[in-house]
């Protein structure tokens, strides 16, 4: 649910990093702090995180610019993507702007994204949302690891898994390094941005 | 559903919440959707990280849901933390607002409770035109 305030004319969107547990979700968000200055991002929040796990979600505003002469904040949020934490995502699922779907291209995970895919599905149905036309963007995560020994998923295999029926944009990507995280933060904001504006002018 | 307000309906809001909490004692107040959007902050939030707070209470809100489904109850509609120098109050503003109260020591429970069901019912007026 955006919110759109007249009186600071500001308009608020949440965007969501979902995913199969240690995708990456949490490294991209701690690349864009790591990566933004300090006046268009706010403080980042994680929270109940044992180990490497979120165990509830992690948390950064950030502000893009401004479209006419609105000013956009977003707010991103990842979820644990462990199955069993599924009460946590369909909590921080509520009022859902934009999705990132970070895939893990490691081939024994597989079955993990499919897995993951499907449930944000459901989730989102959960919230009345149709996957179809939520703004939705792919990255297929763990790209850098293509030149070791373990075996990735190439590209086409995983479009082939996760994008034939979607056809949403998707980026390659290494959240650790930083490859493709703001080409997928950039296209997510801009159709979430867009879908929220569309939604504006109709009323 | 996504929420638009516009300048009056947030003065209108500003000024009730103002009149009714901050008035009484309330140091600082906010009114959030159950998405952490931050819609109205009154009173004295400037030291605070408010997006940071509002973020966490709907998450907070959401995770006490669940633990009261787990008991057999549909929601635990206020929250109360009670902190050595400064206390916190979560109350549902119907199904898709919260309103948080911070208030020190020196102002009693009892007085907020009060003060924020009376703001509750005004804003729920102002909260339903909108959305209607």
């Amino acid at each position: 649910m955006a919110f759109i305030d007249f009186s600071k004319r500001e308009i608020q969107c949440k965007i969501v990093y979902y995913g199969p547990g240690r995708g990456g979700k949490t490294t991209n968000l701690l690349y864009i702090h790591k990566a933004m200055t300090e006046n268009v991002r706010g403080k980042m929040v994680s929270i109940d995180t044992k180990g490497d796990r979120t165990l509830f979600f992690d948390f950064l505003p950030l502000s893009l610019g401004s479209i006419h002469n609105m000013s956009i904040k977003i707010q991103l949020y990842t979820v644990p993507g462990q199955v069993m934490y599924n009460a946590s995502r369909k909590l921080v699922l509520k009022g859902v702007d934009g999705v990132v779907f970070v895939a893990d291209s490691l081939r024994v995970r597989r079955a993990n994204n499919l897995e993951s895919l499907a449930n944000l599905e459901e989730n989102l149905r959960g919230e009345n949302l149709d996957m179809t036309r939520i703004p939705l963007v792919l990255q297929y995560n763990k790209r850098d690891l293509a030149d070791g020994e373990i075996p990735l998923m190439t590209i086409e295999e995983l479009d082939e898994d996760l994008n034939s029926q979607l056809h949403v944009p998707s980026f390659p990507g290494s959240a650790i390094k930083g490859t493709g995280v703001f080409e997928t933060l950039r296209e997510i904001s801009k159709i979430t941005v867009k879908q929220v504006h569309e939604k504006l002018l109709k009323r | 559903m996504d929420l638009v307000l516009s300048k009056r309906d947030i003065e209108e809001m500003y000024k009730c919440i103002s009149e009714n909490l901050v008035r009484e004692g309330a140091d600082c107040v906010l009114l959030i959707d159950r998405a952490a959007n931050l819609i109205v902050n009154c009173g004295n939030p400037m030291t605070l990280d408010v997006v940071s707070l509002a973020a966490l209470s709907a998450a907070n809100f959401g995770a006490t849901a669940e633990i009261a489904r787990i008991i057999g109850e549909e929601e635990f509609s206020l929250l109360f933390h009670k902190g050595r120098h400064e206390n916190i109050h979560f109350t549902s503003v119907g199904e898709n607002y919260i309103l948080i109260t911070l208030f020190g020591k020196e102002v009693s429970l009892g007085l907020i409770r009060l003060k924020v069901e009376k703001t509750i019912k005004k804003l729920q007026e102002i909260l339903q035109r909108v959305e209607s």
